[in-house]
């Protein structure tokens, strides 16, 4: 095997063994890159130098006996969190050239933990869509057929760990936005509870919904990881003073025999029958090994969700979007004839449509006359989908169901059609709205060798549970240790 | 029709966005589709429900009142597309 398709418990046995350095590590995921990424295209930037200076001092802490939770383990970074003095893009034309002067909470935690930065990666325009296809850099191709897409909008990060040009990611979820291409490229992909981890020097998007989260090969290299960048965080008012436990301590501990609950909605039309065929037998696969499966129901969240993520995440992306205006930072159009037609020109220019399209709905759902109608319904009708899954997590540990209705959608597919592109993340937005923990696991492939993804979904600040769960299933059946032959 | 092209070319007026002829065409027709779909909501029976704004059980986050360091003015100016000694230069406001 080579160092680069190692996981991050794996590697770090080897670093404290001496067998390797981190300098090695960091060389064979260069190579790989070398190899690769002109057919995935997973980066927006990659940050060579630095990782190489950042390498040498992880070996040097290690010579000196001071081996953290990451230490020379080479993670690529969405595009949407602030680096220090690497340009952050979001994926839009508007920030090309934006260079952060400071670091978002995750990546100072990441740093403090030891770790390598690769690269940003490649994701759709401010995290709006599903397929990283909105990106202004260009298309990411998922790994496994390149001429399909890796979902979205942390496609670049699902891509990068799966064509092994990392060892993991970090992703970003509003929606859906780490699941969905976790599931699409066949890795784990979790989304902690809405205020675990700090979002502190994260591009905001819909502020009620996004949360950080973790890109990687397995259960306990996702559990590693969440330890280093969850906490609380001052700079971040909706950040929980929870306890955060040792996620990966806590897998070896787990008992199992959960209660699991089953959304029946969520196996109805839309699912494609062999991404049902692999949810129902991993299903089996919890009943066969003790596990008490409940079938319970979720009507709100299964028909209304879309509706009202796309109401409620559009009318935050309207307010939030409205700093972009080429004043401070960030694309001036050269056009302007004044003062106002600045931000006109900058805004028409810098934008893709997939933005326009989505803060033109969101100003329309909040202007006047229409904000009863759209705007405060979806808002009471968001307090009835959390409701009912406080309901239905009151008798079960966890819920189980797909991640995405279908396998990865070729490229082009629908990209003119939006409101097919918004249904396919049917399964994972209600747990946004509901302020969830959500983990993708692979539960393995279509006949044409593309990955499928189980969705766990778990109670408020349980990652633990989350994980443990996770990882019953992932231990039986080791889809992970397929690759992608690139 | 959901919205007209008049009232797409009203919002994009409020979020300052400009729009080519034919870009209004396409945009307006797939803003209708959306918001057809949305029309769903209108069947559920939302009497007496609180609207949830945030996922999170916390209210107010305060924190002690302190002057703590912030960014350099150099570093505020880093990235203006037209910084101009400490300040932002943009086009004249008030002919």
């Amino acid at each position: 095997m080579e160092l680069y398709s190692l996981t991050i418990h794996e590697l770090q046995d080897k670093l404290r063994a001496g067998e390797v350095t981190a300098a090695d590590i960091l060389t064979s995921v260069y190579q790989r890159i070398d190899q690769v990424e002109g057919k995935v295209h997973a980066y927006i930037t990659l940050m060579k130098e630095a990782a190489q200076a950042q390498a040498a001092a992880a070996d040097a802490a290690i010579r000196n006996g001071d081996i953290r939770a990451l230490t020379g383990i080479p993670l690529a970074l969405k595009d949407i969190y602030c680096v220090q003095g690497f340009t952050t893009t979001c994926g839009s034309r508007i920030l090309h050239n934006f260079v952060p002067p400071y670091d978002a909470t995750v990546v100072e935690k990441l740093r403090a933990a030891g770790a390598v930065f690769t690269g940003k990666a490649n994701m759709d325009e401010f995290a709006m869509g599903s397929s990283t296809e909105t990106s202004y850099f260009g298309v990411t191709r998922n790994p496994w057929d390149l001429t399909r897409i890796p979902g979205g909008s942390s496609g670049g990060s699902a891509a990068a760990v799966a064509a092994d040009e990392c060892i993991a990611a970090l992703g970003s979820d509003t929606g859906g936005s780490i699941r969905q291409p976790a599931a699409l490229c066949g890795i784990v992909g979790l989304k902690p509870t809405y205020g675990l981890v700090s979002r502190y020097g994260l591009a905001a998007y819909a502020s009620s919904l996004d949360q950080i989260g973790t890109m990687a090969r397995t259960v306990e290299d996702a559990a590693l990881l969440l330890g280093a960048i969850a906490g609380h965080d001052e700079r971040d008012s909706t950040s929980f003073k929870a306890d955060v436990p040792d996620y990966r301590a806590e897998l070896a501990r787990s008992k199992g025999r959960w209660r699991l609950g089953v959304p029946k909605e969520f196996f109805g039309a839309g699912l494609d029958p062999e991404v049902g065929a692999a949810v129902k037998a991993a299903i089996e696969h919890y009943r066969a090994t003790g596990c008490e499966i409940r079938e319970v129901s979720l009507p709100l969240a299964a028909e209304y969700a879309i509706a009202v993520y796309y109401l409620i995440a559009t009318a935050e992306a309207s307010s939030n979007l409205a700093r972009y205006d080429g004043v401070r930072y960030g694309r001036r159009s050269a056009k302007a004839k004044d003062a106002v037609d600045l931000y006109y020109q900058s805004r028409a220019e810098g934008f893709g449509d997939e933005v326009k399209r989505r803060i033109i709905l969101g100003t329309h759902v909040l202007s006047s006359g229409y904000y009863d109608a759209y705007y405060l319904r979806a808002q009471k009708v968001r307090t009835l989908i959390r409701n009912e899954f406080t309901a239905v997590l009151r008798d079960c540990d966890a819920l189980l169901s797909p991640t995405s209705p279908t396998a990865a959608f070729k490229l082009g597919e629908k990209s003119s059609d939006p409101l097919a592109m918004y249904l396919t993340d049917i399964y994972t937005i209600s747990v946004n709205l509901a302020g969830l923990p959500g983990i993708s696991v692979p539960c393995g492939f279509t006949t044409g060798g593309l990955p499928i993804g189980l969705q766990i979904i778990g109670r408020p600040f349980d990652e633990a549970g989350l994980l443990s769960i996770a990882r019953h299933y992932e231990q039986a059946h080791g889809w992970y240790s397929k690759h992608p032959s690139l | 029709m959901k919205i007209t092209r008049t009232e797409v070319a009203h919002v994009a007026h409020l979020a300052r966005l400009t729009f080519r002829e034919e870009e209004m065409d396409k945009f307006t027709s797939q803003l209708n589709d959306i918001l057809l779909y949305m029309e769903k909501l209108n069947s559920v029976d939302t009497t007496g429900i609180e609207p949830m704004t945030h996922a999170t059980v916390l209210h107010n986050a305060f924190r002690e009142d302190i002057v703590k360091p912030s960014l350099a003015n150099e570093q505020s100016l880093a990235n203006a597309p037209d910084p101009r000694g400490e300040f932002f230069r943009v086009p004249k406001v008030i002919e």
